[in-house]
């Protein structure tokens, strides 16, 4: 449960001050799969950053699930990071030449997960993103952009977080890539009940979240369900 | 994260680019070998100095006559300068001065030897039957200068190694024959009684070179004075040594009638006093030595400084992306720390290792002895270690103050 009231985020000081949020507030519940759309410049990644915890508001007040984090210090983000947000990034960001099975164990190495029951836990969430167990020995860099992504969504699945945080997924991937990606993330949402929040500005992205919350210039001008919700059709294509 | 994630981590960072990480090893490696070998070189040379020193006798005081006797100095100060030291000074403070375990003085005269058709210019020395004892001469073949020799002023020698060597050849004939052949010394015959056994080089002078008469013998045929050059007196322990060296000059102030110690004409040199004198000269070129070599370690560990922070600006994204999945500033840098000590570690293992066989090597040509002591290994290695920790810390502080959102979007 995520609950924003009333955010500001102001960057500089005095003539140079530039507000980016101007007052955001809403709620998304457990098991939600929400997009957030909007231009560049409109706010949107520095929404992304306050609700992943890597950045704390000017103003307002950001609870996740119950526990206020807008007034929390770095090493208490990061703490927060660890244990309730899983991010899966618009370039990846894996470990090149590390072996799949040992990016998706990396978060657990900060958790202090026992290293015997690390690589079961990466597993299961490898199965989960839908990567053949063929590929978890391979390194990172031999792979193709979808696995590459299904990588990092089991990367971001490993701790069993509150939220999946993911910042223009599908933007390095072509269409049908794209599509499988979000086809996991459709599927984890539905089987799992993990909650999503998808940051895109595209919004033909969007429309495979249940609620899609539009915004412009530090506000939201935006925030319903999405009634015409597109199902991925990775089956259309052929696997890789 | 557990000690063995970070080695872990550590050893992948590290591999992951294995001509870098080689070539920064390499630095630490030459700082710490050179270290090692340099130290080993002094410390060696110095063993082997202060050893020369011991041979010329234990707990020994030299007494000579006082810087009148100086070439150049005016004649008339001269006078009685020269002779100042007497036999009787040798009994006087055998018989005078407590914990003086023997007394041994001595004349010197460069002569002219000869011997069947070969000849050589050597020092000739009258010594009494206990210059043996206090400048630990050993006799390999014969016997060495007898009291009733002594008393009778017999025209008998005993031969250093290298006389015994000018004069009767290099090779082949064993000593045991040369004892009982004659020798001319200023024109008389002397009868060889024995060989001594090498002593080696003491640095200025060849010990070696020398050939032995009775003191009487050479007062009596030689210099045809009652003065002796010098005065070896032994003390009883190495403890007493410095009440010796003050009682026996107050004890020849008194006996040649002088009042102020600074006019006095004789001086006593304490061999401790030596070898304090030529270890603080060896140690100060050790030093220097280890500090040059301490300039490479320096520039070594600048090296791992150079390419810590090349990593660090390389990993920039791998940080922040590290941070987003939750590690604390406390995990970052742990992991650039291990990495840049594990670099010196590394470094400094090869490196004594290199060390070592470079001053086996050394020790093995002859050149010079060297000596690798425990403390200079544990130093190159506590240094190298410090070292990572110092040139490594700067750039994994760095790496852990990353903003996470700003090190994901560098390109």
């Amino acid at each position: 449960m995520l609950e924003l009231a009333g955010i500001t985020k102001t960057y500089g000081e005095g003539d140079a001050a530039f507000e980016a949020l101007k007052g955001v507030s809403f709620t998304v519940s457990d098991g939600e799969f929400v997009a957030i759309m909007g231009p560049s410049g409109s706010g949107k990644s520095t929404t992304m950053h306050i609700l992943g915890c890597l950045d704390t508001p000017s103003s307002g007040s950001y609870r996740l699930n119950g526990t206020d984090v807008s007034t929390m210090s770095d090493d208490q983000l990061a703490d927060v990071r660890r244990e309730k947000i899983g991010f899966v990034f618009q370039s990846f960001n894996l470990l090149p030449r590390t072996t799949v099975l040992r990016n998706v164990m990396l978060p657990l190495i900060y958790t202090g997960v026992p290293p015997e029951e690390r690589a079961l836990r990466a597993r299961s969430a490898l199965l989960a993103a839908g990567l053949k167990e063929s590929h978890f020995l391979h390194r990172s860099n031999e792979l193709s952009g979808g696995q590459v992504q299904r990588v990092a969504i089991a990367r971001a699945l490993v701790n069993d977080p509150v939220l999946i945080l993911a910042d223009e997924p599908t933007g390095n991937l072509d269409t049908r890539t794209g599509e499988l990606v979000l086809h996991t993330f459709q599927r984890l949402n539905e089987e799992r009940g993990t909650t999503v929040v998808l940051i895109t500005h595209e919004p033909y992205i969007a429309e495979h979240a249940t609620r899609i919350i539009t915004i412009r210039d530090g506000r939201i001008i935006a925030d319903q369900p999405n009634r015409s919700r597109r199902t991925a059709r990775p089956d259309d294509y052929d696997d890789q | 994260m557990t000690i063995n994630d970070i080695l872990q981590e550590t050893y992948i960072a590290l591999s992951a680019n294995k001509a870098r990480s080689g070539l920064t090893i390499l630095g630490i490696v030459i700082g710490i070998a050179s270290v090692i070998a340099l130290v080993a070189i002094g410390q060696g040379s110095t063993a082997a100095i202060q050893s020369s020193i011991a041979s010329l006798g234990s707990n020994l005081i030299e007494i000579s006559p006082g810087a009148q006797r100086t070439p150049g100095s005016p004649v008339r100060q001269a006078a009685g300068s020269a002779a100042s030291l007497s036999a009787d000074d040798a009994d006087a403070i055998l018989s005078g001065v407590a914990d003086v375990a023997n007394v041994a003085p001595s004349i010197s005269a460069r002569e002219q030897v000869a011997a069947k058709g070969t000849n050589t210019n050597t020092s000739v020395m009258g010594v009494t039957p206990s210059y043996a004892s206090v400048r630990d001469v050993a006799v390999s073949d014969g016997t060495f200068i007898t009291d009733s020799q002594e008393a009778s002023a017999a025209k008998v020698a005993v031969l250093g190694p290298a006389a015994s060597a000018n004069l009767f050849g290099y090779s082949g004939a064993t000593t045991s024959d040369i004892v009982g052949q004659r020798i001319r010394i200023n024109n008389l015959d002397f009868t060889v009684i024995g060989v001594s056994a090498p002593k080696g080089g003491s640095g200025f002078s060849n010990e070696d070179d020398v050939i032995y008469v009775p003191m009487l013998s050479a007062q009596r045929y030689l210099t045809g004075s009652r003065s002796v050059n010098s005065i070896s007196v032994e003390a009883a322990s190495q403890d007493a040594m410095t009440q010796v060296q003050a009682d026996i000059t107050s004890l020849l102030l008194a006996r040649h009638g002088i009042s102020d110690p600074a006019r006095a004409d004789f001086s006593v040199l304490n061999q401790n006093d030596l070898i304090s004198a030529v270890s603080s000269v060896s140690q100060t070129l050790t030093l220097l030595l280890g500090a040059i070599a301490g300039i490479s370690l320096l520039v070594g560990g600048i090296g791992i400084m150079n390419m810590m922070l090349t990593t660090v600006t390389e990993r920039t994204r791998e940080i922040g992306l590290r941070k987003a999945i939750g590690a604390t500033r406390t995990d970052i840098t742990t992991q650039f720390l291990a990495e840049a000590i594990a670099l010196t570690v590394v470094g400094g293992v090869i490196g004594i290792a290199l060390g070592w066989g470079i001053s086996a090597i050394v020790d093995a040509t002859g050149a010079v002895t060297t000596v690798v002591s425990l403390g200079s290994v544990g130093l190159a290695f506590g240094v190298s270690a410090l070292i990572g920790i110092v040139f490594g810390y700067y750039p994994a502080r760095r790496a852990s103050r990353l903003n996470p959102i700003e090190a994901l979007r560098y390109e």
